[in-house]
């Protein structure tokens, strides 16, 4: 393999390796939003 | 209104199964192919930006929709679109999102009882010891339904039957209790599987080789292939289109299951980190994975030149297995269980997702309980897609991949970014996506998605419409513009048909130029008729026989030899030859007499088929618009 096929391939696939990683970090590690009750008074806009 | 109880068990759970939704066999398939057709590692810069300002805010927008949607308990695109605008005429848009589904599952799930197949045959060893011929005649066999690989009679349809069983009966389960449970189980294992393969990929090198080989039989040879960056590519801008494809069709966009599961999260959760997990882990797949194991591992043992010839789909099922036959007993049969077996997972992830969107409609139009909505999938999916597995080799299937599987997707994509970015509103959008999330959103979001976003799906759309002949841009831009026949318009007009292009005739014609190169009656229920043409090849370091690239022509002793270009099938009963071995054949010049449906009929009737099933749910959706308003349910 020629050295700018090999940093190509390892660049890109380790960022997308460690950008999935992150991601998936983030969802275990952020805390579950309180239980609400689904109250339509909530919505940011009635339905047109 | 019913009360659609549905739910997902966890979020992680709800991830595994948005990225289950998107991965699948193109990941493993058709990615490798794009970037090995359009500059190795340069396709990756235009993949990833595309990534960046299609998928990603295509991703935001179908989240969103959906989590709205859900507010107002619709679990379908067509009231889900309904709810956002107050022009009524959008939901038959929002139709796209069950017709897609049902039509692509259709064949889709033909597909995935390929992959069923494939690996209870890897199990039993029946590819050990078979040539590379003989293991692609072997998918033939199993695709002409009339033949049996197994002794089973009609295999092929009882294959299909129990792979579309297997998913009505999970979809019966419901969200939590089946789809969630399959995406936790086989997604795992389908990244252990593709780890395992990649791996071997990886490590190859030229230890599969036949002795005397060039350098060109080195799965490095192929790495290199696929990541050394060409950038001029990045000026040409078929290269462009073709990355905007890609990141179209791997995230599943455009087609109503994201917005259907969306549509089950509670009103103020994330939705933001959540789509971005799901939208990288499909990369991840694709990138990481998918581009470590074909390639490669074709490249090691069957050289470059082969390769750069017959990349495509139909290595996975026709080449595949003959290679984990290299790896000896034991390995070869794990490497085909895991290869097929990561296939089903990926195909059975997201044929779970496409009954999603028909179950939330008629649960919440119609109040069915799930067990009859998943029944009623099951039976409409088998309806539709029982004559792609009969028609087959007559072309119904690849009409259903087009029109279902490429064409609609773009359409409702394009459809639904205008709706959200420039009718519901930027400013109400951009509100949806920010709510609850756990990210920061980049500000310059905003304007991606309101001109970007629809520009690229548009310049994706028109490039489909009108694609020019050989997909050469550079050539239609300065003016010689012929249609290609992969164009919308050029398959509108069937000019890929050359000959044969009446339904039903008397007479049969040959689509090219050449000779009778060969008259095969060793089956007494078909004879094959091959018409070659002599080509020039030269003989390479292993002593196989290639094509001369024209670079090459000078540089090389060459030879001409006949080849075949085309093979006819004929049923001696009802057909007669008026050709014999060596007689020359010209296009439109008929090679055999008798009765013939031609497959211009079955493509022309798969076409009215899926007419018939949108206008179905348009008139399903009708129905549900007057039931709504009698019940004083619609605004």
């Amino acid at each position: 393999m020629t050295t700018s096929a090999i940093l190509t391939m390892i660049i890109v696939q380790v960022s997308v390796a460690i950008t999935t990683g992150y991601m998936f970090y983030r969802v275990l590690t952020t805390p579950p939003k309180p239980e609400i009750e689904d109250d339509f008074h909530e919505n940011d806009d009635v339905p047109l | 209104m019913s009360e659609n109880k549905e739910s997902w068990g966890s979020r992680v759970g709800l991830i595994l199964a948005m990225a289950g939704n998107a991965v699948g066999l193109g990941n493993f398939l058709r990615f490798p192919v794009k970037a090995v057709e359009n500059g190795g590692g340069a396709f990756i810069i235009p993949y990833l930006i595309c990534f960046l300002l299609m998928g990603i805010p295509l991703l935001w927008i179908e989240w969103s929709m959906g989590r709205f949607g859900g507010k107002f308990n619709n679990h379908s695109t067509p009231f889900i679109l309904d709810n956002m605008t107050k022009k009524r005429f959008w939901k038959y848009f929002g139709v796209f999102g069950i017709f897609t589904n049902v039509a692509v599952a259709a064949y889709y799930c033909y597909i995935e009882s390929w992959t069923m197949s494939y690996v209870y045959h890897s199990l039993r060893q029946t590819f050990a010891g078979m040539d590379q011929g003989a293991v692609a005649g072997f998918f033939n066999d199993y695709v002409d339904i009339g033949s049996t690989t197994t002794g089973i009679p009609y295999e092929a349809v009882v294959f299909y039957l129990i792979c579309l069983t297997l998913n009505t009966w999970i979809l019966s389960k419901g969200l939590s209790g089946g789809v969630e449970r399959v995406a936790k189980f086989g997604m795992p294992l389908l990244i252990l599987f593709g780890a395992f393969l990649a791996f071997q990929g990886l490590t190859l090198g030229d230890s599969g080789a036949p002795e005397g080989a060039g350098s060109d039989f080195n799965s490095y040879a192929g790495l290199n292939f696929l990541w050394e960056p060409q950038f001029d590519s990045l000026f040409n801008p078929k290269v462009w289109l073709a990355a905007a494809g890609q990141i179209f069709f791997t995230l599943s966009v455009g087609m109503g299951t994201i917005h259907c599961y969306a549509s089950y999260i509670r009103p103020k959760d994330d939705i933001a980190l959540n789509a971005m997990s799901a939208g990288w882990m499909n990369g991840f797949v694709e990138i990481v994975l998918g581009a470590s194991i074909v390639i490669p591992i074709a490249v090691g043992y069957l050289g470059l030149d082969w390769v750069k010839e017959n990349a495509g789909f139909s290595m996975a099922f026709q080449t595949m297995p003959f290679l984990f036959g290299k790896w000896g007993v034991f390995l070869g049969t794990m490497g085909g269980v895991m290869w097929f077996g990561l296939l089903f997972f990926a195909g059975i992830t997201s044929s779970l997702a496409m009954g999603t969107p028909w179950m939330g409609f008629m649960s919440d139009e119609f109040n069915w309980n799930r067990e009859k909505a998943a029944f009623s999938f099951g039976l409409l999916v088998m309806v539709v897609g029982l004559p792609t597995v009969f028609f087959y080799q007559e072309g119904v299937f690849g009409e259903y991949d087009y029109w279902a599987g490429e064409v609609s997707l773009v359409v409702f994509a394009l459809a639904e970014t205008i709706l959200f970015s420039w009718i519901f509103g930027i400013h109400r959008g951009w509100n949806e996506i920010k709510s609850g999330a756990d990210i920061n959103i980049p500000g310059f979001y905003k304007p991606v998605l309101k001109y970007v976003t629809p520009l690229l799906l548009l310049t994706v759309f028109l490039g489909a419409l009108v694609t020019p002949v050989n997909n050469d841009w550079e050539r239609a831009l300065k003016g010689d513009w012929e249609l290609d026949p992969s164009s919308i318009i050029g398959r509108i007009q069937n000019k890929g048909i050359i000959a044969n292009r009446d339904y039903f005739s008397n007479s049969f014609q040959s689509d090219v130029d050449g000779v009778v190169a060969g008259i095969d009656r060793t089956n007494p229920t078909e004879v094959l008729v091959q018409i070659g043409q002599r080509v020039t090849f030269y003989r390479d370091a292993t002593g196989n026989t290639r094509r001369v690239p024209e670079e090459m022509a000078s540089e090389v002793a060459t030879f001409d030899s006949l080849t075949v270009v085309k093979t006819y099938e004929f049923n001696p009963k009802r057909h007669n030859l008026v050709v014999n071995e060596g007689d020359p054949v010209e296009a439109f010049g008929t090679i055999a007499t008798g009765s013939f449906t031609n497959d211009i009929f079955y493509i022309n009737m798969s076409r009215l088929l899926l007419l018939g099933l949108f206008a179905t749910i348009c008139a399903l959706v009708y129905r549900a618009t007057s039931k709504r308003e009698k019940e004083g349910r619609l605004d």
